[in-house]
């Protein structure tokens, strides 16, 4: 164990049924610094912060803290309380019905009678070292979300941490509130606290960190300090692809772009909703297929939602083949020709105990409206239609829908909307977690669609598939719509360029 | 001997089947019953017949007390059924409901006179009445649900503590009485006809859902608000709306059994009246096999629940529990059923079941 770190964590490997979650990985922190844990979704981030928190037990690996010689075990939330592991969530999980001074001292007390006095002057000190804004007798409940967040971290650091974690701290604070945050971090770096920060906001990183640590697929990418790793190289090694990896799989683009010839089938302008994007403007030709691309927590799937009206929408104009039209929530988007398969399948997307008869014809009968169901015999002729067109692999079309894998509830969906006959399809992220072949299959689906006529959306985080099947690509971050590509510049390094922003 | 064994297997599927068929549960509950009132004294499926007080021809026996009773309940269990797999709770307040949709038809009949000789509007009318009003509170038990969110018994509390003085105060407190002989005949026989009319009345609502389930999409959209709120609303589906509609449809179920009910005395007793009834009308839709936590539904085997809870009472009845203790022995037996017929026992009874075969054929 070197002199300088607090926390050195060798080979950590865990798996789960069916995944092999981390594999090999290390990390270290050193004293009084600012680390960043970056990596796509499924990178193994969250599997690592729980291994360190004891909330999962590792298969193999050794944890070192600074002191001890030997690798410690870390077999509880409480162990890696003691051993000085603290970490912040982006929830919140402090009480807010309870006062400020209440919650810095909760269940840290082993009497039975508190000196009140006491507490709420010590606490008055902590708040005071660490200029929050608060005062201790204060219900926190009637604090802003940044104070919150803040007294949390004060209660982690009064527990003699040293090692912070923080999860997403900023993700529901606004400009000033992150500012303040991040005077807070670097006031408990300067008392030799280590931190380890998880975000998907790439400009805080790089505002606020010394260095970068990057996974991809459960594996350690590389240990890189801030200066050495311009934007664009973190965003490629995030996603796995490298610079002059230049984009070679363009060439099917030209057959279908057409789209961009024929005239929009849905235009939006200033379009705005309240799960937190900026305005955007947004159009789609007959026959086109177009995506957002971004990284996780960019805002692309809100733009979708906002479209097909999942979220509530705040403001903005639409029109549906030239026609302005007012789309409030899903029913109105399905009867202007909009279908939408949502990002995450399970909340969203299945109807877990129905079969999966019901589950396509869910769509086409809220429809075709409450007397006009579909006859038994009617629904069996389209579920069977169906599951042999998207080659469904189910017991029967009665099966519930949860006993199928990932691919095929996710054709089930695709199955449900297309009986739509949508003008216009929406998919977000079709292809997350399912196998390759049925990635292809659905990359091949809408190639076809599109050749129809139909207009398709295409989000995927996989920047290959993106490219595949886009003729156009808006790119967003951090929640703004911030570049739209297409002809020539479809390629990798100016897609990540884009993503990145900042210095090219 | 591979063709045996075949056989054999078929046969377990079969069995298989049934065990996972969720109507098995409330027919198992209903033959084990039937086995034990068959051992202990047969005598409790004797039917004789007779005449009444009227000179009507009637049907008696513990059976036809079972068909009598266990109508109201299974009307009431069609709409509770409805309510739990569309909210994933239960409406406590059905009770008190009955009281005021009953006080509301009484009223309507009686007009300003509590004890008229001649009604002062066609029963048909009062029935509407009373059927408007109790959907009216059935919207509002369902609008708090639905849109303020608040758990389905925490929301029904409040008409289940505050019905039974609104039924009073339709009357002015007063206790009405309906001397019309033709009120009478809801609850209990028409001349002529042996067999109880609430009965027939339960069998007119079990046709009529049968065709409403038949002819709408009310199972699929009850069915999927319950299972997934937030993809039904993705698919276009209003999920308040639906799980209003099943709190309305609940109070339709209330006015039917208040008629009933009031007609049995042809008056009323407001603090007595259907009282716990909501209780044996969640544990019919429980003993069906319906999650309580709601989603996926079997109407016919709430109603056949229904019977089977009406069973249980009337088969404690006949063995002198008193009916103070009445709630204590159902408890018992219920807890018994519902533990019986959870999904965890269930599969360990299915898996025990495939071990034992796996052993024969081995």
């Amino acid at each position: 164990m070197k002199d300088e770190s607090v926390l050195e964590m060798r080979g950590i490997d865990k798996s789960f049924p069916g995944v092999h979650a981390l594999q090999g990985v290390d990390f270290t922190l050193r004293k009084g610094e600012i680390h960043a844990l970056m990596g796509e979704n499924g990178a193994g981030k969250s599997t690592l912060i729980k291994v360190l928190t004891g909330v999962y037990s590792k298969d193999e690996g050794k944890i070192y803290l600074e002191g001890n010689d030997k690798a410690v075990e870390i077999r509880s939330p409480q162990d890696a309380q003691r051993l000085g592991i603290s970490t912040v969530y982006q929830e919140i999980t402090l009480c807010p019905n309870l006062s400020v001074a209440e919650n810095m001292y909760i269940g840290r007390t082993e009497n039975m009678l508190l000196n009140w006095k006491k507490i709420n002057s010590d606490t008055d000190k902590i708040l005071k070292s660490l200029d929050i804004p608060a005062k201790p007798t204060q219900q926190l409940g009637s604090c802003s979300i940044a104070v919150q967040q803040m007294i949390a971290i004060a209660r982690a650091v009064d527990m003699e941490c040293r090692v912070l974690i923080l999860d997403e701290p900023t993700s529901s604070l606004d400009e000033q509130e992150v500012a303040k945050l991040f005077k807070l971090m670097r006031d408990l770096k300067a008392k030799g606290v280590g931190i380890i920060f998880v975000t998907h906001f790439l400009d805080q990183v790089y505002e606020v960190c010394d260095r970068i640590t990057v996974m991809r697929d459960g594996k350690l990418v590389g240990e890189y300090a801030i200066k050495d790793l311009p934007r664009v190289q973190l965003v490629s090694k995030m996603l796995g692809k490298e610079l002059d990896d230049m984009a070679d799989i363009h060439g099917e683009q030209t057959a279908y772009d057409k789209g961009a010839d024929m005239a929009p089938v849905l235009e939006a302008e200033g379009l705005v909703s309240d799960a937190g994007i900026k305005p955007f403007d947004f159009h789609i030709n007959k026959g086109e297929v177009n995506g957002f691309t971004g990284l996780l927590g960019s805002g692309r799937s809100e733009c979708v939602r906002t479209i097909f009206g999942a979220d509530r929408v705040t403001g903005g104009k639409v029109k549906m083949n030239g026609k302005p039209v007012k789309i409030s929530k899903p029913i109105d988007a399905m009867r202007n020709g909009i279908g939408y398969l949502p990002e995450d399948r399970k909340i969203d997307g299945i109807v877990g105990d129905l079969s999966v008869r019901d589950n396509i014809i869910l769509a086409q009968q809220v429809l075709k409206g409450f007397f006009k169901p579909f006859s038994k015999a009617e629904a069996n002729k389209i579920a069977d239609e169906y599951i042999k067109l998207l080659s469904i692999k189910t017991a029967s079309s009665d099966t519930p829908i949860k006993s199928l894998s990932g691919g095929n509830q996710q054709k089930v969906i695709l199955a449900r909307w297309l009986f739509t006959h949508p003008e216009y399809l929406i998919l977000d992220e079709p292809t997350r977690g399912i196998d390759v072949g049925t990635k292809i299959d659905i990359q091949k689906l809408v190639l076809k669609l599109a050749s129809e006529g139909m207009s398709v959306t295409f989000i995927s985080s996989e920047l290959d598939e993106m490219l595949r099947t886009c003729s156009r690509l808006i790119v967003m971050r951090d929640r703004k719509v911030v570049g739209e590509l297409s002809g020539d510049d479809l390629n990798q390094s100016k897609v990540m360029s884009t993503i990145a922003g900042g210095d090219k | 001997m591979p063709n045996n064994s075949a056989k054999k297997l078929n046969g377990t599927n079969a069995l298989q089947n049934l065990f996972r068929n969720q109507i098995f549960i409330p027919l198992a509950a209903l033959l084990l019953l039937a086995l034990f009132n068959l051992i202990m004294d047969p005598s409790f499926f004797g039917i004789s017949f007779g005449y009444n007080s009227l000179g009507n021809p009637v049907l008696s026996g513990s059976l036809i007390t079972i068909l009598d009773n266990g109508s109201e309940l299974a009307i009431l269990a069609i709409g509770m059924t409805l309510v739990t797999a569309a909210s994933g709770g239960q409406d406590i307040s059905v009770g008190a409901a009955i009281a005021i949709a009953g006080s509301t038809l009484l009223r309507v009949l009686c007009g300003t006179n509590s004890r008229p000789d001649t009604l002062q509007a066609p029963i048909i009318v009062a029935f509407l009445i009373s059927c408007v009003v109790a959907m009216l509170f059935g919207a509002f038990n369902g609008v708090l649900v639905a849109y303020f969110k608040i758990p389905p018994m925490v929301a029904t509390l409040i008409l289940y503590t505050a019905g039974r003085s609104i039924a009073a105060w339709i009357n002015n407190n007063e206790l009405p009485i309906i001397s019309e002989p033709s009120f009478g005949y809801f609850g209990s026989f028409i001349p002529g006809i042996p067999i109880p009319t609430p009965f027939f009345i339960a069998v007119i609502c079990m046709i009529v859902i049968t065709l409403v389930m038949k002819f709408t999409n009310i199972k699929l959209f009850v069915q999927s608000v319950g299972i997934n709120d937030s993809s039904s609303r993705l698919n276009g589906l209003n999920p308040e709306l639906i799980k209003i509609m099943s709190f309305v449809i609940l109070g339709l179920c209330v006015a039917v059994v208040g008629l009933i009910k009031v007609s049995r005395i042809s008056s009323i007793n407001y603090s007595v009246i259907a009282k716990d009834i909501e209780m044996d009308a969640i544990l019919a839709v429980a003993l069906g096999g319906n999650a309580l936590s709601g989603g996926k539904f079997n109407m016919a085997a709430s109603i056949l629940g229904a019977y089977v809870i009406q069973f249980l009472t009337t088969t404690l009845y006949k063995y002198n529990v008193q009916s103070d203790a009445l709630p204590a022995y159902k408890a018992a037996v219920v807890i018994i059923l519902v533990v019986v017929s959870s999904p965890v026992v269930r599969e360990k009874f299915s898996k025990i079941w495939k071990n034992l075969k796996a052993k024969e054929v081995g």
